[in-house]
């Protein structure tokens, strides 16, 4: 078991991406890689084992050491801002993060409420500005807000800006640009560090500099 | 506030139940036996601290303080760390001939925190400081200590890794300066963002050979060869300094005998701002956080005293979860007596307790179950009604 790299997966969109760029690095993934239920894949012919997480817990896992090294957004790096090394940009899953609202409104003056999935990004990020805001955490549709009230501004992820568009919301700032990462725990990066030098090569020849 | 159940503890707060506590004290012992054999003697210091005073020479973050305030309105902390209870009573009384000291301490420590649960708020740090004496054979007994420990304790595989504060710190100067520039790198290294470090380095008016450098500090971990890897890289006279004196401590290391324990690593940067030197952290394998670190140190000036010290801190919870959990087989003796052999019984139990043997003297009315009872030991005797059984 010693050797075994344990990576930790974000589930959902990020995947399918993430699993393309481990194979153009050469790893042999099963074909059943991608559709599999099962929350641990064990690749006994890579020495790699696979655990699938919730995108927003990837950096959770590898952070506790129970997976060497994990794939996750900047995004989630930010908001849980876990002890962990940001190896590599792996340039997949581009979107930013961004302020958005009802188009020509302005944030209540007495408590301007901001909804978000990210209140820790969202309330650094207006406390930057020499703005106090109330933070609502919410866990997803965040678009609907405003829609009914809940809140002036939302702080949420935009790739393309449909959903936004849809819901009619315009985008006022952009916060960070975001993409995925390769972060590593601690402890991983010194005791592996012959099979993490190796992974963070081979995916670095495939993402470029 | 919700009224709390009569089972709950403060957030981090940890019982050590018997099993637990057996154990830690097997591995404590075993430690604490080396660092008396080495010559270090302990010492205790008050868990509470002025937060003046120790609270801020102290490195820990001031939100990971447990303040509370004494009579006349001064703030108090408990403390979060040893090193610097140590140097204040060190710079204030020990250090006064003028000789180098050696001082060990156990003692829990207190972080309050803020996050979900899976790290203690108290825990327990074993360690040593050797204070005043600047010598690379200074830091190169702690490490030697440490490794020797580690072993004593029962843990095999393990590993040191070594940095130096001033290689980074030198290596910024030299390509740098003294500018916001270095600051921003040196914040990258500290969080572990080295995508951030990278795109800092690009974006930077430098030569590329400068930036090959700044990038190459990344890179530099590894065995014996990292020295002259880093020596290829800093140009500085006080970084090739640094680089000198982890050459001479890897040839201190090797005379110990224990360089297979040890490696090189130039990316390690510490949140212990008072670190002047090397610095290091212990890995085990199957621990997501290091369980020991330490370095050379300069704290002793915040208590007026001008000298530098090296000193180390494991921690047991982190060590004992690396050791895993071997069985804790079932010792001792019972002795179940009834009230007409009671005599008897205690005429045994201190023969048996003179001879060393942990033996239990029970009253046989006070058992309802008394095979659930007698399973817990070794042997039972039993002094009851008409005789021995």
């Amino acid at each position: 078991m010693k050797d075994v790299l344990t990576i930790a997966m974000p589930k959902g969109r990020i995947f399918e991406e993430a699993a393309e760029l481990l194979r153009k690095a050469g790893y042999k993934l099963p074909p059943e890689f991608d559709d599999s239920r099962k929350l641990i894949i064990d690749v006994a012919e890579e020495n790699l084992r696979f655990i699938l997480a919730k995108p927003m817990d990837v950096a959770t896992y590898v952070e506790h050491g129970v997976a060497d090294v994990g794939i996750a957004g900047k995004d989630v790096l930010l908001e849980e801002e876990r002890d962990v090394y940001e190896l590599l940009d792996l340039k997949i899953s581009y979107c930013y993060l961004a302020v958005a609202g009802l188009p020509d409104t302005k944030m209540n003056e007495v408590a301007p409420r901001v909804a978000t999935k990210y209140p820790n990004v969202a309330e650094a990020y207006f406390r930057e500005q020499g703005e106090q805001v109330e933070i609502i955490k919410l866990n997803g549709s965040i678009e609907l807000a405003p829609l009914i009230g809940l809140s002036d501004r939302i702080v949420d992820i935009v790739s393309t800006g449909r959903t936004l568009k849809e819901n009619g919301l315009v985008e006022y700032e952009r916060i960070v640009d975001v993409t995925s990462r390769l972060v590593v725990n601690p402890v991983s990066y010194r005791i592996k560090d012959a099979q993490i030098d190796d992974l963070v090569a081979r995916l670095h020849e495939v993402v470029g500099v | 506030m919700s009224r709390l159940f009569m089972f709950e503890k403060p957030l981090g707060m940890r019982d050590t139940l018997p099993e637990l506590y057996e154990k830690k004290h097997q591995v404590r012992s075993a430690i604490a036996e080396t660092m008396k054999l080495w010559g270090y003697q302990f010492i205790e210091t008050p868990t509470l601290e002025y937060y003046e005073t120790v609270g801020a020479a102290s490195a820990i973050l001031d939100a990971q303080l447990f303040k509370l305030l004494d009579k006349e309105g001064h703030t108090l902390v408990l403390r979060p760390e040893m090193t610097t209870p140590i140097a204040r009573v060190a710079a204030s009384k020990l250090l006064n001939e003028d000789l180098p000291v050696r001082l060990a301490y156990s003692a829990n420590v207190y972080r309050a925190q803020q996050r979900e649960g899976g790290r203690p708020a108290e825990f327990e740090q074993i360690g040593v400081e050797y204070l005043n004496d600047n010598t690379v054979s200074c830091d190169g007994e702690t490490i030697a200590l440490l490794i020797s420990s580690l072993k004593k304790a029962g843990l095999s595989e393990f590993q040191v890794s070594i940095g130096h504060v001033g290689f980074s710190q030198e290596l910024f100067m030299q390509i740098l300066g003294t500018n916001g520039r270095a600051t921003a790198l040196r914040k990258f290294l500290y969080e572990k963002n080295y995508v951030g470090y990278r795109e800092s380095v690009q974006s930077f008016n430098l030569s590329s050979i400068d930036k090959q450098r700044l990038l190459k500090l990344l890179q530099l971990r590894g065995g014996e060869e990292v020295i002259e890897y880093a020596l290829d890289v800093i140009e500085n006279d006080k970084g090739k300094q640094a680089i000198t004196e982890l050459q001479e401590l890897w040839d201190v290391i090797k005379d110990y005998g224990v360089e297979e324990h040890v490696k090189f690593d130039f990316s390690i940067v510490s949140h212990m701002s008072y670190y002047s030197g090397i610095l290091f952290e212990v890995y085990a394998g199957n621990v997501g956080f290091p369980i020991g670190n330490g370095g050379r140190y300069s704290l002793l000036d915040k208590f007026g005293k001008n000298a530098t010290a090296t000193g180390f801190a494991v921690r047991l919870d982190m060590l004992l979860e690396a050791m895993g959990g071997g069985q804790t087989e079932t010792t001792g003796h019972c002795i179940l007596f009834s009230q007409e052999h009671r005599k008897e019984a205690f005429d045994l139990a201190r023969k048996m307790h003179e001879e060393g043997t942990r033996t239990v003297l029970q009253d046989i009315t006070g058992v309802k179950d008394l095979d659930a009872f007698t399973k817990k030991f070794a042997g039972t005797t039993f002094l009851i009604g008409g005789g021995q059984r």
